[in-house]
């Protein structure tokens, strides 16, 4: 209990932070017409490759050989997230534009 | 500079890079802002990304290793470039799992390498159970299954790996995932020195979450694909976060959690067009495969092109429904040439998009959009239906599940109660379709049965270029 408690504590902000997250993602999910469905998935998409700064910082420490292979694995993948679901989410959206 | 000016910095450019991503997400769901709104999540992404190499530090070290970490970005860029500009439009689909599991399999990488590195005097105070071992350990379980899951979506999709259905594969997913729970439950129980001992545990983890992950999508098949790529998605978003708890780093918390919340609402709303329960997703058992007691009766009339053109000219409302074929035969542009003709001859030709048509929410959108069709043309199912009775010929081009009445008349049909586009209420039915196979979801359509309905079998594209020519020459 008492560590709970202490977990609790210490992460306050970071709790906080999570729970006004899981709100605004649903209330900025709710209102998007369905056209657009595919291109916000993929932008989301792109949005969680944000797992690559843990990359970054793993790789930024990695002291053993095994390590800095895994850490440059790591931040390949991140990077392709990344990158590739921001410029895919652009292509999709490239499309919506030329509407006359 | 000194630490807190650096420090300083980097927080800061983490709270723009949230507020970016907000903003972002924000502009992507409004078709004027969109573009706009994909460009400044993925400028917050680059400042976030910036800021880390330049300014972090863990333990008052700086980050090392930058020009490994520079090389890494390099190739990761280039590759992902090149494939999401090479890629086909179809293919879209496959594209956004095969980088939500690049996304997984980093955040599983990174859970696999802090393990081992879990500060002594923290394990000393609380032993293992504390939050960080227990985000690094969701971390790892999340992310794995999220990867394998995705690249299992991607092979799907993209037709190479088939479907795989047990009948107790309900109660194996279930034991998989209890398994997997109890070692977290054990890892985090053990009393030790430190959590490198424990470390070949984090590998079964490893293996077993790989096995979940490629079990729980194996079976999926039917039009529930995009379900599981955006609860994957939101997976990956999850896994991300947890990166986030163990990093106290607000970037990838927020971008994370905003994933993995807005994600499962729009799993959610996908469920709900279809008529499903998110458990049943998860425990991994839905979709096709399905008994129905209703047999295929009745007779397939087709019609011949020239009298296709003909009804299709001196109609006065004509509606398309399009489907996967349509996709698959890349016919988007000629349907789109098809439209622009009848228009000129009087006709109102729209089209009626059921939310789950194609491989994706929205694919049918993405696609149109790209032949130019004007997108208030576009008419979501719950609105045309109404006006379906009214409408003379409602032409089905390579879709099947989103039109079969079984939806609506056979409670034993695995997609009973799914909302369809009620296309039998039309005056008229063509059905554009490759041969008398099944939908997705492996289920007659008693559709191609009705007495209204004439088949055009070909080829989506080339039948529709036939059809187009045709009335050309009327």
């Amino acid at each position: 209990m008492e560590n709970i408690l202490d977990f609790f504590l210490k992460n306050r902000e970071a709790i906080f932070l999570v729970i006004l997250s899981v709100f605004l993602g649903i209330e900025v999910i709710s209102h998007v017409p369905a056209i657009l469905h595919t291109p916000l998935m993929s932008g989301a998409n792109a949005i969680h490759g944000v797992v690559i700064i843990g990359a970054i910082i793993v790789m930024g420490h990695a002291a053993t050989t095994s390590s800095m292979i895994l850490g440059f694995l790591a931040v390949v993948l991140g990077t392709l997230n990344v990158v590739g679901g921001f410029v895919v989410t652009d292509r999709m959206l490239e499309m919506f534009k030329k509407k006359k | 500079m000194n630490q807190t000016i650096t420090t300083g910095i980097l927080e800061v450019t983490y709270v723009v890079a949230s507020v970016m991503f907000i903003l972002g997400l924000k502009m992507l769901s409004h078709p004027e802002t969109a573009r706009r709104g994909n460009t400044i999540a993925a400028f917050g992404m680059g400042f976030a990304i910036i800021a880390t190499i330049l300014f972090h530090k863990k333990d008052g070290q700086p980050i090392g290793n930058i020009p490994w970490i520079l090389a890494a970005i390099t190739i990761g860029t280039a590759i992902g470039w090149v494939i999401a500009k090479r890629v086909k439009m179809t293919a879209m689909p496959q594209l956004v799992s095969f980088f939500n599991g690049m996304g997984g399999a980093a955040a599983a990488l990174i859970s696999m390498m802090e393990f081992p590195h879990v500060s002594p005097e923290l394990i000393a105070k609380s032993g293992m159970a504390n939050g960080h071992v227990l985000a690094i350990l969701l971390g790892l379980m999340i992310g794995t299954i999220s990867w394998a899951g995705s690249m299992i979506a991607f092979g799907k999709l993209d037709g190479w790996i088939g479907d795989m259905r047990i009948k107790a594969m309900k109660y194996v997913n279930l034991t998989i995932l209890a398994v997997l729970i109890g070692f977290i439950v054990y890892i985090m129980t053990r009393h030790v020195a430190a959590s490198a001992e424990l470390t070949p545990l984090i590998y079964v983890m490893f293996v077993i979450a790989v096995i979940y992950g490629v079990l729980f999508v194996m079976p999926i098949g039917g039009a529930d694909m995009p379900v599981v790529i955006s609860l994957l998605n939101s997976f990956t978003g999850v896994a991300a976060a947890m990166g986030g708890f163990l990093y106290s780093n607000q970037a990838m918390l927020t971008g994370g959690i905003l994933v993995g919340s807005a994600g499962t609402i729009l799993t959610i709303l996908m469920c709900k067009a279809m008529n499903r329960s998110l458990l049943n997703v998860i425990v991994g058992v839905f979709g096709g495969g399905g008994q129905s007691n209703m047999e295929a009766g009745g007779v397939i009339k087709e019609i011949s092109l020239s009298d296709a053109a003909v009804l299709l000219s001196y109609s006065k409302k004509v509606v398309i429904v399009p489907g996967y074929g349509l996709a698959v035969a890349q016919a988007q542009h000629t349907c789109h040439e098809l439209d622009k003709l009848l228009e000129e001859k009087g006709v109102e030709v729209k089209y009626a998009i059921h939310p789950v048509a194609g491989r994706m929410p929205g694919h049918m959108n993405v696609l149109l959009a790209e032949a130019d069709v004007p997108y208030d043309k576009l008419i979501e199912s719950d609105e045309i239906n109404p006006d379906l009775p009214n409408t003379d010929v409602l032409v089905v081009i390579g879709a099947n599940d989103v039109v079969n009445p079984a939806a609506e008349d056979d409670p034993s049909s695995p997609i009973y109660g799914m909302p369809i586009i009620k296309a039998r209420d039309a005056k008229n039915i063509i059905v554009m379709k490759r041969g008398m196979g099944k939908g997705y979801a492996a289920i007659e359509n008693m559709l191609f049965f009705n007495d209204k309905t004439r088949m055009l079998f070909g080829d989506a594209k080339s039948t529709l270029q036939n059809l187009v020519n045709e009335i050309k020459n009327l």
